[in-house]
């Protein structure tokens, strides 16, 4: 019998620490797991007693690679629990931020973490030398993002301006100007990215997902919608918890999110995937025609089973983001006020958005106040890592006789076609549920 | 300049949101240039490349708040020649400290069906308190151009130029109307460490203290201005309980509030 094992103790180019590992017994693989070893952070437990205003600022510190979409889901949820609705040119420049933070994370993702991989490199910086002139348009897309949401948000991480109601400070029509020029050439440049991710080499590698992602009647979704999958799934985000669960595991610091078979309290529901892949399967039709077109002579048709090759649906993202931004710019008319009014009140309230990353809920009870009681977050990476687990199986399972160093690698890509971001996963607390 | 070998550059990573670190990958301009200068010899985050140590400068991101990590700091310590702790989470604890005042196993046991599975230590500290340190960057995050300075001023061995005085001066330099005085906003900048550009008063709201406190600052002062702007006793309480909430002067003042 021989028996082998696959071990990344540290797996890089992920955001935080994570570690894998594969068993391997003659031509099968017995056991898979992501470990996640990056220390709790307990948020969900100090944002009780703190006030609602602050849970922006606050869970924004949870990741620093998508601090924008922490906040959107805050303000979101106390909203919905506060009754406040806003809209109008507020509700655009909260796109507008979110397509900055989108361009910034995908072109960062794409460039630096996801194509080396591709093309046999250690890192972005060891594929600078072979390929400056498309590293350079990689880092400078990316800056085109952090611009937007240091214009709007007052630096790129931890942004400040962003406040349950609205912001603190609007722009002026003037001010967001500068801005639309540089999205022209990021235009072109996310176009050239979609071209140049679609000549890269994928591996042979289709799945059958649940997709999961927020879907909106008119937009692609950003902060608004109905919860849907590709397998029946069509909910209110204020329904989260009816339909999730997340149980503890042993080798992660990380909740596994998984969907409960209804009618059932059995815990070993459906993985399900969500991020770019489930957005565009789900919303093709929402693209920006640009986006569209440029997905089509790519070679991407509209269903995409091939995690490797979300690294292309990153990049249609990215053109769309900077589509969005275009068009929320030349719509824009400076609000009268910087915020809608809120007053605090007994309640619940629920919040879901498309982080780059995928779905991230959040759930506050707040009293009279507005003293947050209670708190829970999911963020994308807890849902994804069952599907991930699954994945690394059918892909050591397919690719058993490759040698070890080319299988480990190609585990680790596998691993990085979600983009986990492991500090994010790692902050959830809140387990109900036992598993033994 | 003529070296005979290139400096190794190590970013090592404990409790923290990754941001800090981050803050070199968002130097779109300048990182390559930087990767020009240094061999990036340790950087997960960014490259699965690990050149083995010493190393002559190491970054370090984030808390300490398991057992293992206090070994491995020291671990880190050893490897390396100069070490810069970056951001409130290596320099205060961080936002994950707000454990340090409470009962840790009450703590867990609210918020961990199985604590079994969980190894944390009771509290989330600086690095400081377990290895020597030679030089803090403040922040939460950390200004993306501080860090070049200091990367800079390592090359070039030279003490870093990072002020240290309040974010009022900051304040005014960019000549940006005092929040406090003008709207009545309570604000922390008086006692709050310099770096960010005084970004908050710019924008229309207080400062919140992300880069922990100044030199000798005046927090019990700045607390009654508070009061007298009708901040109650647990908006100061919160205020100083924030991302650098372990750090002495801001526990300090907080602790005069607690009920
Ligand atoms: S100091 Fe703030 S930005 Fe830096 S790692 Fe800690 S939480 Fe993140
Ligand atoms: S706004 Fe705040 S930081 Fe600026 S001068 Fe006034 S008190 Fe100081
Ligand atoms: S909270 Fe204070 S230190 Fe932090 S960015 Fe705002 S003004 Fe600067």
């Amino acid at each position: 019998m021989k028996s082998r094992t696959i071990k990344v103790d540290y797996l890089a180019r992920v955001e935080g620490e994570g570690a894998l590992y594969v068993k391997i017994k003659n031509t099968t693989v017995v056991d898979v797991k992501l470990k996640i070893f990056e220390p709790p952070r307990f948020f969900e437990a100090f944002l009780r007693g703190r006030a609602f205003t602050e849970a922006p600022d606050i869970t924004a510190r949870i990741c620093g690679i998508c601090p924008i979409a922490y906040q959107m889901s805050a303000v979101h949820a106390m909203e919905d629990a506060l009754g406040v609705v806003v809209d109008g040119q507020l509700r655009a420049l909260r796109r507008l931020i979110y397509c900055g933070e989108w361009i910034e994370s995908h072109s960062l993702h794409v460039y630096m973490l996801h194509a080396p991989d591709f093309l046999g490199y250690e890192s972005a910086i060891h594929m600078a030398r072979d390929y400056p002139e498309i590293v350079q348009r990689g880092l400078q897309l990316k800056k085109v993002g952090n611009e937007i949401v240091t214009h709007l948000g007052g630096r790129e991480i931890h942004p400040i301006n962003v406040r349950v109601g609205g912001f603190y400070k609007v722009p002026t029509k003037q001010e967001l100007k500068p801005l639309a020029e540089r999205l022209k050439w990021a235009r072109n440049a996310a176009f050239e990215t979609v071209r140049w991710t679609a000549t890269l080499p994928f591996p042979e590698f289709e799945q059958d997902y649940e997709f999961v992602a927020l879907q909106h009647p008119e937009e692609y979704p950003f902060n608004e919608g109905r919860l849907v999958s590709n397998k029946g799934l069509d909910i209110a985000i204020r329904n989260y918890d009816d339909y999730f669960v997340e149980e503890h595991v042993p080798h992660s610091n990380a909740l596994h999110s998984v969907l409960k078979e209804q009618g059932s309290d059995n815990l070993t529901g459906r993985p399900y995937l969500v991020g770019p892949l489930a957005r565009y399967n789900l919303n093709f039709h929402r693209l920006s025609p640009l986006a569209q077109d440029a997905a089509r002579s790519a070679g991407l048709s509209p269903v995409c089973r091939n995690p490797f090759q979300s690294i292309i649906v990153r990049s249609v993202e990215i053109l769309y983001a900077c589509d969005e931004a275009l068009r929320i710019i030349q719509e824009y008319e400076p609000p009268e006020k910087p915020a809608v009014e809120v007053q605090p009140r007994a309640a619940t309230g629920y919040g879901c958005t498309e982080a780059p990353r995928g779905i991230l809920y959040h759930r506050y009870r707040i009293d009279d106040d507005g003293t947050i009681l209670d708190a829970k977050i999911v963020p994308p990476t807890s849902q994804n890592q069952k599907i991930i687990e699954r994945d690394l199986y059918q892909f050591v399972s397919k690719n058993i006789e490759l040698p070890k160093q080319k299988l480990t690698q190609q585990c680790e890509q596998t691993i990085r076609n979600y983009d986990p971001c492991i500090s994010c996963a790692t902050h959830f607390l809140k387990l109900n549920i036992e598993q033994e | 300049m003529t070296r005979k070998r290139k400096p190794k550059l190590a970013v090592w990573k404990f409790a923290s949101c990754d941001g800090c670190q981050l803050s070199l990958l968002d130097c779109e301009d300048e990182l390559l240039t930087v990767a020009d200068e240094v061999e990036i010899a340790y950087f997960l985050e960014a490259s699965r490349a690990v050149v083995k140590g010493p190393y002559d400068l190491s970054l370090v991101e984030g808390s300490i708040t398991t057992p293992l990590d206090i070994r491995r700091i020291q671990q880190v310590r050893q490897a390396s020649k100069f070490l810069v702790t970056i951001g409130a989470c290596a320099t205060a604890g961080g936002i994950q400290a707000l454990r340090n005042f409470k009962d840790i196993n009450e703590f867990i046991s609210v918020v961990y069906a199985r604590p079994e599975y969980i190894e944390t230590l009771d509290k989330s500290t600086p690095i400081a308190n377990h290895v020597f340190v030679d030089f803090e960057l403040r922040g939460c995050p950390i200004n993306k151009k501080q860090l070049v300075e200091v990367i800079s001023a390592f090359l070039q061995e030279r003490k870093p130029n990072t002020p240290a005085h309040s974010v009022c001066i900051e304040c005014k330099l960019r000549g940006t109307v005092c929040v406090m005085v003008a709207h009545g906003t309570p604000c922390l900048g008086p006692i709050t460490h310099t770096g960010c550009g005084a970004i908050c008063p710019a924008y229309y709201r207080g400062c919140y203290g992300c880069f922990g406190p100044m030199e000798t600052p005046n927090t019990a002062s700045l607390s009654a201005w508070w009061s007298r702007l009708g901040a109650k006793e647990q908006d100061i309480l919160r205020v100083f309980r924030g991302f650098n909430a372990y750090a002495e002067a801001f526990r300090k003042e907080s602790e005069v509030h607690e009920k």
